[in-house]
């Protein structure tokens, strides 16, 4: 098939950007939708053009490297898709297709189609961790939870850090990003120490990146490859009133009878 | 009080403030909805509106452990104080939102955004405007005409919809408050982080019924009055009927 594609070109961070146009033919239905950018940069690259940065590693869908927004949607049309897994076959000859970086002040443009994340490696690392010993290793079945909890545990876990949401929100919220990550620790018991001082610091970093607030409009739900749920934004609110507002501040006093 | 500030400087907590003060308006528009209602009960035995007997009520409730009009400055303090939060808040984060992406998308595609959600702004600047005009109208008296008499709540409503332009000016407002209650009411619960997969279809089910409710409530004023389907204010001459007209 033939495709016309229009892509976001801007040489780093600093400088403007455009939209380049091409043309590109003999496009195949079973190519991957990065397999369909390869050719293009093999034909670039021919012509003697700058061949199109992107990122990919593992094109399995599950190392969250792949990114873009095409046609309006991150992660292109598919709903629990990345990009990586969509292919050729969903176009038709002669589409017109828009592929955008993901659009966020927290994720500046390095090249191309190319942001730096490392934001959530920030929000990871103000509280996305456990505290485990390290002496000898314990019998694995020794803490009890209970299967559903550790079910939804792991529906929280399944998120690869990709930044879909944040292109996807119309707000670029990092909510589902870092609630996911709050969650996930937060509902097993080797993650109840930091609780609540975790939702506290990845709130706070959270807010320091620069992304915007929620509004509930749910849009990085539908659009997540991993389809992780808004549950966990609510969950992530809950804990996080907890945390400012009930928790106590002051353990150990002595308290006086009236 | 250090930790409500402390709080408030997150964008959660902002979040957080606007669903509280979401939760009084909303109770104070349901509890205003019902109040409406005794617009079609009619008279007394001494031929006084239901209304305007309601209207006395609430400045003479509480009589005689607070003084006249206490309580219902009690209430109109916590509501403006609400809505002012409300609004200066969403401003503050609206403007936090702006700035997370200056560059937008060449397309835009939404999956599952409702246009109730993404039209917030627009509904919520209508109702905004709506406020201080219907407080002008109804309160102050200062604009629809010459024929405001202050307690006369029937007579007033009477006069101010016989005309088309506020009968169709208080539908459409109302249009803008049901959008804005049908994501409002849902989105407050997950703010305050109440809504799960269990109750989720409670708090939507919640959210549409106010919404439809609220409407069919507050326009059935205007619509009927307009309709010329409600009676003649009490002791209302030929001449009085017309001047209020004009």
């Amino acid at each position: 098939m033939k495709l016309h594609l229009r892509i976001w070109r801007q040489d780093d961070s600093q400088s403007k950007g455009h939209f380049g146009e091409y043309d590109l033919e003999n496009v195949r239905e079973d190519m991957s939708f990065l397999e369909m950018l390869d050719v293009l940069n093999e034909q670039l690259i021919d012509s003697g053009q700058e061949p199109v940065a992107f990122d990919s590693d593992c094109r399995e869908g599950v190392c969250g490297m792949c990114s873009l927004v095409i046609n309006g949607k991150a992660h292109g049309p598919l709903a629990g898709t990345t990009t990586c897994q969509l292919y050729m076959r969903h176009y038709k000859d002669g589409d017109v297709i828009t592929i955008e970086p993901w659009r966020s002040e927290a994720f500046p443009v390095i090249r191309d189609l190319i942001v730096d994340r490392t934001a959530f490696d920030r929000i990871m690392q103000a509280g996305g961790f456990v505290t485990l010993h390290s002496g000898p290793k314990p019998e694995p079945n020794s803490i009890p939870i209970e299967p559903e909890v550790a079910e939804q545990s792991l529906d929280a876990a399944t998120c690869i850090g990709c930044g879909a949401c944040v292109a996807a929100c119309p707000n670029g919220s990092a909510m589902l990003y870092t609630a996911a990550k709050i969650s996930h620790l937060g509902l097993l018991p080797q993650g109840q120490p930091e609780r609540y001082s975790r939702v506290k610091q990845m709130v706070e970093q959270m807010d320091k990146e620069g992304f915007g607030s929620c509004r509930n409009y749910a849009e990085c739900e539908a659009q997540c490859p991993k389809e992780i749920s808004i549950n966990f934004v609510s969950q992530m609110n809950r804990d996080y009133l907890k945390a400012t507002l009930l928790e106590p501040v002051d353990r150990r006093s002595k308290m006086n009878a009236q | 009080m250090q930790r409500v500030l402390a709080l408030y400087e997150s964008s959660l907590g902002k979040k957080v403030v606007v669903a509280i003060t979401g939760l009084i308006l909303y109770g104070f528009v349901l509890g205003h909805m019902v109040g409406n209602l005794k617009v079609f009960t009619g008279n007394d035995a001494a031929g006084e509106p239901h209304i305007d007997i309601y209207a006395h009520f609430l400045r003479t409730v509480g009589e005689p452990l607070v003084p006249y009009s206490f309580l219902l400055w009690i209430a109109r303090i916590i509501l403006i104080v609400a809505l002012v939060l409300h609004v200066y808040t969403v401003i503050v984060l609206a403007k936090k939102n702006h700035s997370a992406r200056k560059k937008d998308y060449a397309r835009h595609s939404y999956s599952q955004a409702s246009n109730t959600a993404r039209w917030m702004m627009i509904s919520g600047t209508l109702l905004l405007v709506f406020v201080v005009f219907h407080l002008a109208q109804f309160t102050f008296g200062t604009v629809g005409g010459a024929k405001f008499v202050e307690g006369k709540v029937y007579a007033n409503l009477y006069f101010a919809f016989q005309r088309w332009f506020f009968a169709g000016l208080y539908i459409l407002v109302m249009a803008g408050l049901a959008l804005h209650v049908h994501h409002g009411v849902w989105s407050l619960f997950q703010t305050l982080g109440l809504d799960n997969p269990d109750r989720n279809r409670t708090f939507r089910l919640l959210a549409t019924a106010s919404s439809i409710g609220l409407f069919i409530g507050f326009a059935a004023v205007p619509i009927l009055f307009y309709l010329g389907l409600m009676p003649l204010p009490p002791a209302t001459e030929s001449t009085q009927l017309a001047d209020g007209v004009m």
